[in-house]
């Protein structure tokens, strides 16, 4: 499923020549030149500092944002010619903050896409049970709470059971493990990448931080002021000879250094 | 006569100007609630309309009251002596404070909240209607709650174009040199004052969320 050269019945995304600037200003590039494909099934990680334009490129998946110049195909379709709201409703998205809704309950959050969905309710309040426990909530003890009576830990599990609740086969997340203390964040990394390898889905997931990268990426997208500079399966990334590689892989040096 | 005698011998005639005092708050804050929260919703997407509509809104709060009701008797079918004139005068500045705090309310969301429900799949409408109004509700209610203050102070003076109320105690309580008389109108209208404020503020605490 990971094979690098897939045919286009695999293909899950592509960037074709993308270009992305701000009002039409092409000095003002945020993103030049992209030109990606992901296959179905891969976790497809994209490293950079900020500002290097990996956040754009998540955006630019799920239609919050359109290329200024060439495609972005999800699953065959240029996201230009599709609708952004049914095309959204097929990908979870999760952001660093959660993003909950603070009148809701974390059932009414969690079954938001089925609600908007018009499932009937007896099936969102199963899929709402099944989601909760799938992220290591209690549904008996978190259903009816409001996102305030929850950690911070707790609330991005909620945010990832939201964004899995109609079983999209695309995930997006943005930085979604960036604002917990390292103690929570390595927790939900583990248990992250465990959910991972079993629900088989399409996954792009933004981070700046390098050991993230490598724990959970099939392939790692390095990118550097708007451009994809690296790309490479992680153990064989670590090696790459590119001064933005070794800019990364001497933070992890550091860390590791510390550590010990 | 003290103030209390004449309370006690006069009340039948405050009780009744107290309540033609509530129905002129009552119906200009109707009005003004009608007009200015579906107004604060379009203009969150409509940046020049929110200029405008916000501009004029804070020109009619500037204007001193006792001129805004001069300046609305000599106009047909709005103007005029009487109740109609003082409620158009009353709704003109109710607006502003509804306007602003509904405009802010809805504006003033959390951009991960908001970016969230995008990225769900939630139309411009759902997120209006499903979150933005909802996370804003406790502040359109401080809005209005401001208003309905200003708008029971200002419908005492109302009563100089005919328009009835507490006010008229206090003008002829002034006319007469007579302290018991403005009394009479002063310390109800405070009071309907101050319970108003404190009925919508705990409204308001109510329907505060997170």
């Amino acid at each position: 499923m990971n094979a690098k050269l897939a045919a286009p019945s695999e293909v899950a995304i592509e960037f074709r020549g993308v270009y992305y600037h701000i009002n039409d200003i092409p000095d003002r590039a945020i993103v030049s030149d992209i030109s990606l494909i992901i296959p179905h099934g891969e976790t497809l990680v994209l490293l950079g500092r900020s500002g290097s334009g990996k956040t754009t490129l998540l955006r630019l998946i799920n239609r919050m944002l359109l290329p200024s110049q060439g495609q972005v195909l999800v699953e065959g379709r240029a996201t230009t010619e599709s609708d952004p709201i049914r095309l959204r409703r097929g990908i979870g998205y999760v952001i660093q903050e959660a993003g909950l809704f603070p009148h809701f309950t974390i059932a009414e959050n969690v079954g938001l896409v089925p609600t908007l969905e018009k499932w009937d309710s007896a099936r969102i309040a199963s899929r709402v049970e099944e989601l909760l426990r799938l992220v290591g909530l209690d549904p008996a003890e978190f259903s009816a709470r409001h996102p305030r009576e929850l950690s911070g830990g707790q609330r991005q599990r909620v945010g990832v059971a939201r964004a899995l609740a109609a079983d999209p086969p695309i995930l997006l997340l943005d930085e979604p493990f960036g604002a917990l203390d390292p103690v929570t964040r390595a927790e939900l990394q583990r248990e992250f990448s465990a959910l991972v390898r079993r629900l088989h889905k399409t996954i792009v997931f933004v981070t700046h931080d390098i050991r993230e990268a490598v724990l959970l990426g099939s392939r790692i997208a390095l990118l550097y002021q708007g451009r994809l500079v690296a790309l490479a399966a992680p153990q064989e990334f670590l090696r790459l000879d590119h001064p933005e590689v070794h800019a990364f892989t001497a933070s992890l040096a550091l860390t590791n250094g510390v550590s010990q | 006569m003290s103030p209390w005698n004449f309370f006690l011998d006069h009340r039948a005639e405050i009780f009744s100007a107290t309540l033609d005092h509530l129905i002129l708050v009552v119906i200009s804050m109707d009005i003004a609630i009608a007009i200015a929260v579906p107004l604060g919703m379009l203009i969150v997407r409509h940046r020049h309309l929110r200029v405008v509509s916000l501009g004029i809104a804070s020109v009619f709060q500037t204007i001193p009251s006792l001129a805004l009701f001069g300046f609305l008797i000599p106009i047909p079918f709005i103007g005029g002596i009487g109740r109609r004139t003082a409620i158009v005068a009353l709704v003109l500045y109710a607006l502003l404070p509804i306007l602003r705090n509904t405009y802010v309310g809805l504006t003033g969301i959390d951009s991960a909240i908001l970016e969230a429900a995008e990225a769900m799949g939630m139309t411009t409408t759902q997120i209006l209607l499903r979150v933005r109004l909802p996370l804003a509700l406790s502040v359109i209610l401080a809005g209005i709650r401001t208003a309905t203050v200003i708008t029971i102070g200002v419908a005492t003076i109302a009563a100089a174009i005919g328009a009835g109320g507490l006010g008229t105690f206090i003008f002829r309580g002034v006319a007469m040199v007579n302290d018991s008389v403005i009394l009479a109108g002063a310390i109800p209208a405070a009071l309907l004052a101050i319970i108003a404020d404190l009925l919508l503020g705990l409204l308001e605490r109510r329907l505060k969320v997170a």
